[in-house]
């Protein structure tokens, strides 16, 4: 039995102002729950031709959802928003399995050089968007690109070298805050 | 379902692959008014799941309908999305 005064119609006074509390506290919640735009955190750590388009595709339809969007580049992936080698990533003919040809064949001088132009030459006939459309694109559609600021260091590279508008001077702590934010987190 | 809305816009993105349809589309529908409808033109078969995804998944956009034709001996989809808000 509860100590509280029972009101007139027997119901207890303080309980029914603590549900009261809790419905309008979950109505706020849910209000909260359906406002809040999606997030993505994506890690691209990689620096080879492949490797480059799954974040920037992935990245530039969630901001065509409206997503909140961002490519934390590190290491290799670093490469992807530097200017000059973006123009010039390789697709790697050694040690990759789907390569119709064998790894000693692949490791010959200017076999990366050859495969890379055929898989440029797939992409332009299938009418695949390039790298560096898919870098405009995002940072059009306000993808925020964040370059390493350890590894740009690492890698003697210059903030300059980076495409306009690439964040730089961030850290892990700023991309972990924004994983610990996102609905989705991938590492590329 | 054609004739029960004006389409006011066309956009073609014949020949391009993914995502270019999906952001495409985005770009085209935002400056268009509240109960515009767009029409997008594509030759990606992926386009079907992928503009109906797009769409259950951005507020704002209901897509209308979908259809499958041929140009020239080419498949050609096309979608109809309208702007709600």
């Amino acid at each position: 039995m509860s100590t509280d005064t029972p009101t007139a119609d027997g119901t207890d006074a303080a309980l029914t102002a603590r549900i009261e509390a809790l419905e309008s506290e979950i109505a706020d919640l849910k209000a909260d729950a359906g406002d809040k735009q999606k997030q993505m955190t994506i890690v691209a750590t990689k620096g080879s031709f492949d490797m480059a388009y799954p974040p920037l595709i992935l990245a530039s339809t969630a901001a065509a959802f409206g997503w909140d969007v961002v490519v934390f580049h590190t290491f290799w992936g670093l490469d992807i928003l530097h200017e000059e080698k973006s123009k010039n990533l390789k697709l790697s003919a050694v040690g990759n399995p789907s390569m119709p040809m064998p790894n000693a064949l692949a490791a010959l001088p200017g076999m990366d050089s050859l495969a890379t132009r055929m898989m440029e030459k797939r992409i332009e006939e299938n009418g695949t968007a390039t790298i560096e459309e898919l870098i405009d694109l995002s940072l059009e559609t306000g993808v925020d690109l964040q370059a390493c600021q350890m590894t740009i260091e690492l890698m003697d590279y210059d903030e300059d070298d980076f495409y306009d508008g690439v964040t730089t001077g961030v850290g892990a702590a700023t991309a972990l805050n924004h994983m610990a934010d996102s609905d989705v987190q991938l590492l590329i | 379902m054609k004739g029960e809305y004006q389409i006011t816009e066309t956009l073609d993105v014949k020949g391009l692959s993914c995502p270019m349809p999906i952001v495409k589309t985005k770009q085209a529908i935002d400056p268009l008014d509240a109960g515009s409808v767009l029409e997008v033109v594509s030759t990606d078969s992926g386009s079907m799941s992928d503009i109906k995804g797009w769409a259950d998944g951005t507020g704002g956009v209901e897509l209308l309908e979908q259809s499958e034709d041929t140009e020239g001996g080419d498949a050609v989809y096309k979608h109809y999305v309208k702007k709600t808000e």
